[in-house]
């Protein structure tokens, strides 16, 4: 069909494909600007989602549960139970006589399970090292951000029992 | 060291430009809000509930500025397809 064309006009594909390459980057700008705004509106909804989840929350109220026995773990030992439910592990500490201390085994960076470390006197999270206070579980090192929930103890009798969980 | 003045620029250049510009600034904002929104999460999981009012209203004030960016880069686009058509 060359000779229905008129002579130096732009190439076929060029007349059949008029689409400039600067107003095709100008309209893929528009588009990444667009989806750019999308994206915060996305953060936005995000924050707002918490925002519901933090005036709906209720203080939880945790049940009453027997966890050990005052003499059954020796100084140093440690006992694992569930508390509240059967899915939450924690981990409970004799740290001398009359002092005991537990803490969720959830890892407040990746939920992986604590352990103590008796040598060093610590927990400590096997997955990315993470380490956290026996005294009161704030981190001591490794990625956690968060201290380990705390669960609150009360020793009724020759009972230890578990009445709490302290977040932070 | 006079900045040269940009008035000889082509339309589409300026506009570009200008679009470049919105679109770092709004880049930005971005990463505040993605910053805005894990540090509001993780105050939210730690258990300290007064975070999430302030982290939402500097959320949606920052969306809004980004809306009000876009729709500046949309009027800009279409200015520069206007004055190109009247060319």
């Amino acid at each position: 069909m060359n000779w229905l064309r008129r002579s130096g006009s732009e190439p076929l594909w060029k007349e059949e494909f008029s689409v400039r390459t600067a107003d095709e980057r100008y309209v893929t700008r528009r588009q990444l600007t667009k989806f750019l705004v999308l994206t915060s509106f996305g953060m936005f909804v995000g924050n707002l989602w918490i925002l519901v989840r933090s005036m709906l929350s209720k203080a939880p109220s945790y049940p009453q549960e027997s966890v050990a026995r005052l003499n059954e773990i020796p100084v140093g030992g440690v006992k694992l139970f569930t508390y509240p439910t059967k899915d939450d592990h924690c981990i409970l500490v004799r740290m001398s006589e009359n002092e005991h201390v537990s803490y969720s085994q959830k890892c407040t960076h990746l939920s992986c399970t604590v352990y103590y470390s008796q040598e060093n006197n610590w927990l400590e999270c096997p997955c990315h090292k993470g380490v956290f206070s026996i005294a009161d579980g704030s981190v001591l090192q490794g990625p956690p951000s968060r201290s380990l929930p705390k669960i609150i103890l009360e020793s009724r009798g020759d009972e230890l029992v578990a009445v709490d969980i302290k977040t932070s | 060291m006079t900045m040269p003045a940009n008035v000889d620029l082509p339309p589409k250049t300026r506009g570009l430009t200008a679009i470049a510009g919105a679109m770092s600034l709004i880049a930005v904002l971005l990463i505040v809000q993605i910053w805005l929104l894990s540090a509001a999460l993780e105050s939210f999981l730690a258990g300290k509930h007064h975070t999430a009012l302030p982290a939402a209203i500097f959320s949606g004030l920052m969306f809004l500025i980004c809306f009000g960016l876009y729709l500046f880069v949309d009027r800009v686009d279409a200015d520069v397809r206007h004055s190109d058509e009247d060319r």
